[in-house]
C-alpha cells in the first residue's frame, strides 16, 4: 500500500543553531493510526510543524499524498487537519462562528448540517453559541478537535491529545479516532501517555533528540522488545538461591520469600515450565505466583536508556 | 485563489470590528469632535482662514488622515499580532492559503474598517462646518490608496512586533509625531524658513496636502508629488511584505 504521507531526509536547525530534527525519514501508511513517542524536546512537535506549513524546514522533502508541501501546498495542506499540544483559540468568537471559520479557511463551501454533526459528535452542539473564552479546558480542547475536522481532512495530527484531559473526553477522544479510521482518515498522534499509544497505535515510531530511533508494528514491537517477568511468592523463606538454579538469574527479595524471573521473548533462557519442575526438584515450595508482560512504556524507557 | 479563506478571515476581522464598535467607531467620532471643540473653535476664532478656506473646514482632511493612518495601522498590526500572540496564527499558517491572500484579506479588512472610519468622520464634520469636494474621485482615490498603504504598514509592524510595548511602539513614537507635524492644522506655508524644508522630509505632508487638494483644489504640494509619495510608499511595504513572505520573518522560522 502506497504511503499517504512521506518524510525524507528532514532536518531542522533553528536560528539558534539548535538541531531539532536530523534527517529524519518516516513514511505513513494510508488508515493506519500512528503513535510518535519522545521525550520533551525530542522533536515531535517540530515534525508536525514542519509537515503542515507551519515552520521551514532546513533540508529535506515531505510529501502528502504524492504532495510536496512546498510545491503543491494547497492539495497537501487540504488534506491536513492538525490539533495543536496548545489551546490556542480566538477567544472572543462564539463556537459556531470559529468552526465555520476553519472550513473556510481550508477553502470548503459552507455546510451547516456536517458543522453541526461534528459539534454534536464531540458534545459541543449545546455550546455552539458560546464564546470559546467561557468554555471549559476541555471542552475547548474539543473545539479545537472540531476546527481540525470542519474540513474534512484526510490526515489527523493529534499533539499530545490527552494531556490533562479528564476521563470522560478521553474515551470520548478514542472512540471518536476510531470513527475517524473506520472511514478512511490516517492518524498521526504524539502522546506522553504511553498506554494510550499501546491501545491505540497500529504502528509505533520513537523519537529521540531529533532523530528517529526505531519505526515499529505496535505487536512486533512488544514481542520483540517485550519482556515478561514472573513472581514467585515462597512459602518459606529462603536464604540464598540454590546452584542449581543459578542458570534462571532469579532475584530474591529482601525477605527471603519472594523470587523473581525475568525473561524475555528473544533471549534464549529456559521457559517458565522447566523452572517449576527445577524448584520441585529443589525442594522449594510456592504459595501463589503471577506473570506480567512488560508495557510498551517500559519498553520505550528502556529503549531511551539505551541511546547513548 | 481560494476566495473562501480570503472571504472567511475578511467576514472575522469585519465581525471583530462590530464587536468593538465602540472602540473603532464610537471613540473617533468623540475625539474628533473635540478636535472641531478645540481646534476648530478655539484656534479658528484666531485664525479665520487659511488659502482662502475657513479654518474649520480646512482641518478636515487632516483630521481624517490623522484617524484614517492611526486606526489602519493599529486595526491592520493587531489583527495579525493577536493570532500571533495568542497562538491560533498555527491555523492560518497550516491552512490552504497564500501570502497573497492573507494580505488582501487582512489588510482588505483593515483597509476597510478605516475607509468607513474616514466616511464617518466626514460625516460628522459636515455636522460642524459646510464641507466641498471639488475632486470626488481623487478624494476617494487618496482615501483607499492611505487606507491601504497604511494597512499594510501595520500589517509588517504586527508580524514585526514581538511584544505589545513593540506594537505600540510604532505607531505612537514615529507616526502620531509625523501626521501632527504634517500639516493637519496648519499649512507647511506658515512655518519659518528651515521648518518649511525639514517639513518636507515628512511623508504624511505629501498625503494630507494631497487629501485637502480633493476637498478645495488647494495644496502645499503638487498633486502629482502627493500622488507619487502615497505609490512609493504603497511599493515599499508591498516589497517589505513580499520580502516577508519570502523568508518566513516572524512567522515560520
Amino acid at each position: 500500500m502506497p504511503s499517504i504521507l512521506s518524510i525524507s531526509g528532514v532536518s531542522k536547525t533553528y536560528a539558534t543553531g539548535f538541531k531539532a530534527l536530523k534527517e529524519v525519514n518516516l513514511d505513513i501508511q494510508r488508515g493506519e493510526i500512528f503513535a510518535l513517542l519522545g521525550p520533551n524536546g525530542a522533536g515531535k512537535t517540530t515534525l508536525i510543524s514542519i509537515i503542515c506549513g507551519i515552520v521551514n524546514r532546513s533540508s529535506g522533502t515531505v510529501t502528502v499524498d504524492g504532495h510536496d508541501i512546498n510545491r503543491d501546498y494547497r492539495a497537501a495542506r487540504s488534506l491536513i487537519g492538525l490539533v495543536p499540544q496548545e489551546l490556542t483559540i480566538d477567544a472572543f468568537e462564539t463556537v459556531w462562528a470559529t468552526v465555520n471559520y476553519s472550513r473556510g479557511l481550508f477553502g470548503k463551501p459552507a455546510n451547516p448540517a456536517f458543522v453541526e454533526k461534528v459539534l454534536r459528535d464531540l458534545s459541543l452542539w449545546d455550546k455552539k453559541d458560546a464564546k470559546a473564552i467561557t468554555l471549559s479546558g476541555g471542552m475547548k480542547r474539543r473545539l479545537m478537535i472540531a476546527k481540525a475536522l470542519s474540513h474534512e481532512p484526510r490526515i489527523l495530527f493529534l499533539d499530545e491529545p490527552t494531556a490533562g484531559v479528564d476521563v470522560e473526553l478521553r474515551q470520548d477522544m478514542w472512540a471518536m479516532v476510531r470513527r475517524l479510521r473506520e472511514d478512511g482518515v490516517t492518524i498521526i498522534l504524539t502522546t506522553h501517555y504511553i498506554e494510550e499509544a499501546e491501545e491505540m497505535a497500529d504502528r509505533v515510531g520513537v523519537i529521540n533528540r531529533g532523530e528517529i530511533i526505531l519505526v515499529e508494528e505496535k505487536a512486533e514491537l512488544m514481542r520483540k522488545l517485550g519482556r515478561k517477568q514472573i513472581r514467585i511468592e515462597l512459602r518459606a523463606p529462603l536464604a540464598s538461591i540454590p546452584d542449581e538454579l543459578a542458570r534462571y538469574a532469579l532475584e530474591l527479595s529482601g525477605d527471603g520469600t519472594e523470587l523473581t524471573y525475568t525473561y524475555d521473548n528473544q533471549s534464549d533462557r529456559p521457559g517458565v515450565a522447566s523452572l517449576i519442575r527445577d524448584l520441585e526438584a529443589s525442594g522449594i515450595q510456592f504459595r501463589d505466583l503471577d506473570t506480567k508482560n512488560s508495557s510498551l512504556e517500559e519498553i520505550f524507557v528502556n529503549l531511551l536508556r539505551q541511546e547513548p | 485563489m481560494n476566495l473562501r479563506a480570503v472571504w472567511a478571515i475578511y467576514r472575522v476581522e469585519m465581525a471583530r470590528a462590530f464587536r468593538t464598535v465602540l472602540q473603532s467607531i464610537i471613540s473617533p467620532v468623540i475625539s474628533t469632535s473635540l478636535y472641531f471643540v478645540v481646534f476648530g473653535s478655539a484656534i479658528g476664532s484666531r485664525i479665520t482662514e487659511i488659502d482662502g478656506i475657513s479654518y474649520g473646514a480646512f482641518i478636515v482632511p487632516g483630521l481624517i488622515m490623522l484617524s484614517l493612518l492611526t486606526q489602519s495601522i493599529s486595526n491592520a498590526s493587531f489583527a495579525i499580532y493577536f493570532p500571533k500572540f495568542v497562538g491560533s496564527i498555527y491555523e492560518l499558517l497550516s491552512a490552504p492559503v497564500s501570502y497573497l491572500e492573507i494580505v488582501i484579506a487582512y489588510v482588505g479588512g483593515a483597509a476597510t474598517k478605516s475607509i468607513i472610519l474616514g466616511l464617518i468622520i466626514l460625516a460628522t464634520a459636515s455636522l460642524f462646518v459646510p464641507l466641498h469636494i471639488e475632486h470626488p474621485f481623487w478624494m476617494l482615490a487618496f482615501l483607499i490608496l492611505t487606507a491601504v498603504t497604511f494597512s499594510l504598514f501595520g500589517f509588517i509592524i504586527g508580524i514585526w512586533a514581538r511584544s505589545f510595548e513593540q506594537l505600540q511602539l510604532v505607531p505612537l513614537l514615529i507616526v502620531t509625531p509625523l501626521t501632527f507635524l504634517g500639516g493637519s492644522f496648519y499649512s507647511i506655508h506658515m512655518l519659518p524658513g528651515i521648518w518649511k524644508t525639514i517639513t518636507l522630509f515628512n511623508p504624511v505632508v505629501y498625503l494630507i496636502s494631497g487629501f485637502r487638494w480633493s476637498f478645495y483644489g488647494k495644496a502645499d504640494v503638487s498633486v502629482a508629488v502627493s500622488l507619487g509619495m502615497t505609490l512609493v510608499f504603497l511599493a515599499t511595504c508591498i516589497a517589505i511584505v513580499a520580502w516577508i513572505f519570502r523568508t518566513g520573518y516572524r512567522l515560520r522560522n
